[in-house]
């Protein structure tokens, strides 16, 4: 089976500093993957080369088989790859339904001309956002803060818009960076619910997160990383007995 | 259509205040207001830009002057001494010549303002988007400075080119009889008619913002504010919708200062001055920021108290203590939609 996602080799030099070092893996279309290693291994990066944030020094990325490699990030998003951040970007001028809506966006046309004649299609347009979004409010629990704008929300909350956000042009992949970062411990479980909710709809994923039980619980394969460098790849099994590995989160400073 | 409702009350408040002007005999009054609309409408413009998509623009002033130096140029050309060339016969079978007499008797045939209008509205837009690509990638005071180093060029080019009067300015622009039995300009006759053109042109432009606002576009305009990284990812084609807005700022920039031109019957430097581009600034400031009716409403009342001379010596000083103020204490606006709703729910008793 061609994999959804084929990276391939990817390198990211900061100055002197070689962030990602060659790394390749695919994915697989309705797989979840994890990329786990400690703090500064380059996770991040290698979300931001793929969605079309950097530049890679070298490599490619492969999506849907086509190459996204120097794509911006708009244009991955139009592929249907949708990203959350792992330090929350959602936008506080809007309320919640709007940062919803605004993940719609690649889903409709209607632009300035359209939007200022409130042309037919334009309504309608809004009317199909509305009811592609509406249930994934109240899936994730936050139907009653709808016309509530983001900034007065909870943290768990707001992390919530913005899954909502990705998912609401049902995309093709998703990218969640550290998805349970700032979460208290009942939020991580419900979290935990709903990732384990979107493998039985046969979603893709890629994950980058820290805690290792939600990873292990959840992924179908895992990437380790250290320094940049893929030292590990496998079922969370493998990973869980691979000596390398033990290493690293043994000696290391955070897991 | 709910949305709409407040378009109509300020319809009925426009024909309430011409009324009241009317029955107290201060129809002089109507003067300043209609300038005023007109000013409103460049601050709009500059709303979107800066309020709502969070772009900084301290030259708004220049496009008004690139709408209104069009038509204060083009409609002043005489050309009766040009009868038999090729640009004469051209103009003349599209039937965009017309005639006047000027004061001294003379027959002067002179370009039809619809063709004016037609070019300050490409010039404008033309201006803003090749303005717009390289400077709308730069971010917060950068970008200020460099608008601000357009408004610049443009005052500069004004003062310093023949074509356009220089320091003077250019007077004696012809009214513009948009129809038979109306005409926009100065003349006593007209006053009531061109206080009425003024807020329709403000109607129709606060309808499709209103809608734009509440659009697919609107929207990423709005992201942009919030969060330009959330708006990119979301398949935001961040960069064009910046250029659009712009374009969008310049062109009712330009229609005010074009309409302005004809109801003052001329127009000068000081219109593209960077104090100018600094009220306009100032008035989306106090307004609200994201808040086309508190641009409005802070639009009117400001350059009407300033064009009564209420702020006498300390007209330019008064606009620019506002926005020294609102930065320092209120930098999200006075007017805020976040305020309401606070306290909206606050008296519902919700959190
Ligand atoms: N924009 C950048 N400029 C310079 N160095 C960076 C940049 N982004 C990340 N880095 C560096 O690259 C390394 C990998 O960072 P990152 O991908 O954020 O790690 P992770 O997400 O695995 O914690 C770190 O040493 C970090 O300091
Ligand atoms: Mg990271």
């Amino acid at each position: 089976m061609t994999p959804l996602m084929r990276i391939e080799n990817l390198n990211k030099h900061f100055g002197g500093l070689h962030a990602v070092n060659s790394v390749s893996f695919d994915v697989q279309k309705g797989t979840i993957k994890a990329i786990i290693g400690p703090n500064g291994a380059g996770k991040t990066t290698i979300f931001n080369m793929i969605a079309g944030y950097f530049q890679p020094s070298s490599g490619e990325v492969h999506f849907n088989g086509k190459l996204i490699t120097g794509m911006k990030p708009f244009m991955t998003a139009q592929q249907g790859l949708l990203r959350t951040f792992q330090n929350l970007k959602v936008c506080k001028n809007l309320t919640v339904i709007d940062n919803i809506l605004l993940g719609y966006h690649t889903r409709a046309k209607a632009g300035f001309i359209s939007g200022m004649l409130s042309t037919k299609r334009s309504r309608r347009e809004e009317r199909e956002a509305l009811e592609a979004v509406l249930p994934l409010l109240e899936w994730l629990g936050i139907m009653d803060k709808k016309d509530t704008f983001v900034g007065n929300l909870s943290f768990g909350e707001q992390r919530s818009v913005e899954l909502a956000r990705a998912l609401a042009p049902n995309p093709a992949m998703l990218l969640l960076d550290e998805p349970a970062a700032g979460l208290n411990m009942h939020e991580t479980e419900g979290l935990a619910r709903n990732i384990s909710e979107l493998k039985k709809q046969g979603r893709t994923i890629l994950l980058v997160e820290h805690d290792m039980g939600l990873v292990m619980d959840i992924s179908d394969e895992i990437v380790v990383l250290d320094f940049g460098v893929k030292i590990a790849e496998g079922r969370p099994s493998e990973i869980q007995n691979n000596e390398d590995v033990i290493r690293i989160y043994l000696g290391g400073d955070d897991a | 259509m709910k949305k709409y409702l407040p378009v109509m009350l300020l319809a009925g408040t426009v024909i309430i205040i011409q009324l009241l002007t009317l029955i107290t005999g201060k129809g002089f009054l109507l003067t300043q207001l209609t300038m005023s609309t007109w000013y409103v409408i460049a601050a709009l413009g500059l709303c979107m830009v800066m309020g709502y998509a969070g772009q900084i623009s301290l030259g708004q002033a220049g496009f008004f002057a690139i709408g209104g130096y069009t038509t204060a140029v083009l409609s002043t050309i005489d050309f009766s001494a040009r009868t038999g060339t090729s640009v004469f016969s051209f103009f003349d079978s599209l039937g965009l010549l017309l005639t006047r007499q000027t004061i001294y008797g003379d027959t002067v045939i002179y370009l039809s303002p619809w063709a004016a209008l037609i070019a300050a509205i490409l010039i404008a837009g033309l201006t803003a988007w090749g303005l717009g690509v390289p400077v709308l990638k730069l971010r917060g005071h950068y970008l200020g400075m460099a608008t601000m180093g357009f408004g610049i060029i443009v005052n500069r080019i004004v003062v310093g080119t023949k074509i356009f009067g220089e320091a003077d300015g250019i007077s004696n622009v012809p009214p513009f009889k948009m129809f038979p039995g109306f005409e926009i300009s100065g003349k006593v006759g007209f006053r009531v008619g061109n206080y009425y053109f003024a807020w329709l042109v403000v109607i129709i432009a606060l309808i499709l913002l209103i809608n734009l606002i509440n659009s697919r576009a609107g929207r990423a305009l709005k992201a942009l504010h919030g969060s330009e990284d959330a708006a990119d990812a979301m398949g935001v084609n961040t960069a064009r919708c910046k250029t659009a807005v712009f374009i969008i700022g310049a062109v009712l920039a330009a229609v005010a200062g074009f309409f302005m031109t004809h109801y003052n019957g001329g127009i000068g430097p000081s219109e593209s001055s960077v104090i100018k581009s600094v009220r306009y600034v100032s008035i989306v400031a106090v307004g609200g920021m994201a808040n086309i009716w508190g641009t409005l409403i802070m639009g009117m009342l400001l350059n009407f108290l300033s064009l009564r001379g209420v702020f006498g010596h300390f007209d330019d000083a008064v606009f620019g203590i506002i926005l020294v103020l609102m930065m320092m204490f209120m930098p999200d606006g006075f007017i805020r939609k976040e305020v309401f709703y606070s306290i909206k729910t606050l008296f519902r008793g919700k959190k």
